[in-house]
């Protein structure tokens, strides 16, 4: 009897599962009508906002909080917070920038030490994670405060100061600007090459989550860490890879800060760990992981970016800025529930 | 029931001890090609002592296992998986968060391309997981939608038949009715039924006689750690089965025990 009614009804069944319902689960879908609405508003308020100039604008902060999102959602996707992911990113330029301008270390051998300093770092969370078996939260809690006072003791235990400048001085400077600040001008705006590196980051990040095994492990080990497991997921690897994937993209963005205010400060990345998870929030991820979207953690980056500057162009006080930034997440949060109950819910 | 084929696994003598506890003690049966053997028992009988010899978990103290008629040693799951010896846990080892398909090939999936190219084929994915669960009768509305979004039935079908894709020749399934309402339990052994017509022997464990029954060609009765019998479908009956399974005299003893003792005037639990 019941193989009947299984079989019977197949086709009209498949039909029930409506097109808004299987948009809905899309986790990109809510940060997509985000962007648009907000666009919308700062567009109808502000003529700058809209031209090339104001695009140009936004596109900046969007672009390096971007591609900071698109790593932290693939981890986040895979179960896991990295609070120490905003001080890395001093910590790199930091360290960039003390070997070359105070050690004379060549900038190539600097840029690479820095980057495996970094990835050394991710390596620790990562298997602190896995072999502790600890929330991530309070590891990278950890880490996060070591780094703190690292990247202050250090920088002022060698430049008296806390802050490392000079950086446009060292050899090998224009092929870094070349590569992490140029500029292109487009229809009389300069838009800054980050956004290059973001649509990079975004496609690339995007295809290894939904089109490669790496990926489909990310989704069972944030999803079901033991089901994942009892299958054969390598479940450790799949956690350091996306720790030391943070990393890099941390790395990225450091060296990104350095060459392009030629300076850094002691406290540089500080406090932008949470934004980041903000990002990747409005994009559709899963705080409990398992389920979420880079392209979607790439327009919450963009509904960032848009808000940062359309407070500016409306001529609103930028205090504003974090209320509209809280009200989002809120609103995020609540859309990701509706939609995790939806995906979870048994028809039986 | 070729009775010249060795069967495809024989246990003998099985004895397993944990410190001072014997789990089991001298348990011996035989699974066939394309045969049913249902494991019954209460709890604490020694079931899952059992399974986890069987799929690698635990090394037994005593006795062999012989595969074709050749002794194995199953020293790691991996090597159970390696022998055909899948087993499809309670816990079932499925994200619900994820799509059947994806669920179907975790931990195996099928690639194309090269070097860094090399990606997950998620066309052969979703065309494969469409054509097995069909080929089991299981009819999927969608292989995209989240495993989440089955019943517990469903569920186990997908995962049995993700067993028989990935060569299963032993099944091996942990009470897998025994959370389930009787319609879905109708369902799960129908697809037990489809596993053991593929050829796979299957290892059904259960404590319920009228789901193992039906569909079992030999029924092993485990009570205590140790075997109350190893016997054919046509050397016993369901209501004998039921019977032993229940511990047969203690049963009776039970039986007695509530009619005698209606004492506060409440009605008693009638067997």
């Amino acid at each position: 009897m019941t193989s009947a009614t299984l079989t019977g009804a197949g086709d009209e069944r498949v039909a029930r599962v409506g097109l808004v319902k299987r948009l809905l689960l899309k986790p990109e879908l809510g940060s997509l009508i985000g962007a648009v609405l907000v666009f919308g508003f700062f567009a109808a308020l502000s003529d700058v906002f809209r031209s090339a100039r104001g695009v140009a604008n936004w596109l900046d902060p969007a672009s390096s909080l971007g591609i900071m999102a698109v790593a932290v959602a693939l981890l986040m996707i895979g179960g896991h917070f990295d609070l120490s992911a905003g001080v890395q990113t001093g910590t790199a330029a930091i360290t960039s920038g003390l070997l070359t301008t105070y050690y004379g270390v060549n900038t190539w051998v600097a840029l690479l030490l820095s980057l495996l300093l970094c990835l050394a770092i991710g390596f620790i969370n990562g298997y602190l994670v896995v072999r502790t078996k600890l929330p991530s939260f309070i590891i990278t809690l950890g880490t996060f405060l070591m780094l703190q006072g690292l990247n202050l003791g250090v920088t002022k235990l060698v430049t008296n100061t806390v802050v490392v400048s000079n950086f446009n001085q060292i050899v090998g400077y224009d092929v870094l600007k070349a590569i992490f600040a140029s500029e292109v001008t487009i229809a009389g705006a300069s838009f800054q090459i980050a956004i290059l590196w973001w649509i990079v980051a975004t496609v690339l990040g995007s295809w290894v989550l939904l089109r490669t095994r790496f990926g489909n492990w990310i989704f069972a080990v944030g999803g079901d860490l033991t089901a994942a497991r009892n299958v054969g997921v390598p479940v450790q690897r799949t956690t350091i890879a996306l720790f030391m994937t943070t990393s890099f993209a941390a790395w990225f963005i450091g060296t990104t800060q350095i060459v392009r205010l030629t300076s850094i400060q002691a406290q540089a990345g500080f406090g932008q760990e949470l934004i980041y998870i903000v990002a990747a929030v409005i994009g559709g991820c899963l705080l409990t992981g398992g389920f979420g979207s880079v392209v979607g953690a790439s327009i919450g980056a963009l509904i960032f970016g848009m808000t940062s500057q359309g407070i500016v162009y409306a001529g609103w006080d930028a205090d504003w800025f974090k209320f509209f930034l809280g009200a989002m997440l809120l609103l995020a949060v609540l859309a990701n529930q509706y939609i995790r109950r939806f995906a979870e819910q048994s028809r039986r | 029931m070729s009775s010249e084929k060795p069967p495809l696994l024989e246990i003998r003598e099985l004895t397993k001890t944990f410190g001072s506890v014997i789990s089991l003690s001298g348990v011996s049966t035989t699974v066939r090609a394309g045969e049913v053997t249902c494991v019954l028992g209460d709890n604490g009988a020694g079931k899952s002592t059992l399974i986890k010899i069987l799929s690698g978990v635990h090394r037994p103290d005593g006795g062999e296992l012989l595969m074709d008629g050749k002794p194995v040693q199953l020293g790691n799951p991996r090597a159970a998986l390696d022998a055909g010896i899948a087993t499809v846990y309670q816990d079932l080892a499925m994200v619900p968060l994820m799509a059947i398909w994806r669920n179907f090939f975790l931990g195996s999936e099928p690639t194309k391309g090269w070097g860094p190219f090399r990606r997950f084929d998620r066309q052969r994915a979703l065309e494969t997981t469409r054509r097995e669960l069909g080929d089991m009768g299981i009819d999927i509305r969608d292989p995209d939608q989240p495993v989440g979004t089955l019943s517990g039935g469903e569920r186990q079908s997908v995962a049995i038949a993700r067993a028989v894709h990935f060569g299963a020749r032993l099944l091996i399934l942990d009470e897998p009715t025994s959370a389930l309402g009787v319609k879905q339990a109708g369902v799960v052994l129908r697809y037990i039924a489809a596993a053991r017509d593929k050829g796979l022997g299957v290892i059904f464990i259960t404590h319920n006689p009228h789901h193992a029954y039906p569909i079992g060609d030999r029924f092993l009765l485990l009570n205590r750690g140790k075997s109350l019998g190893d016997l054919a479908k046509s050397e016993i009956s369901l209501a004998e089965l039921t019977r032993l399974m229940a511990g047969g005299a203690e049963l009776e003893e039970l039986a007695h025990e509530l009619e005698r003792d209606p004492s506060t005037g409440e009605k008693t639990a009638t067997p």
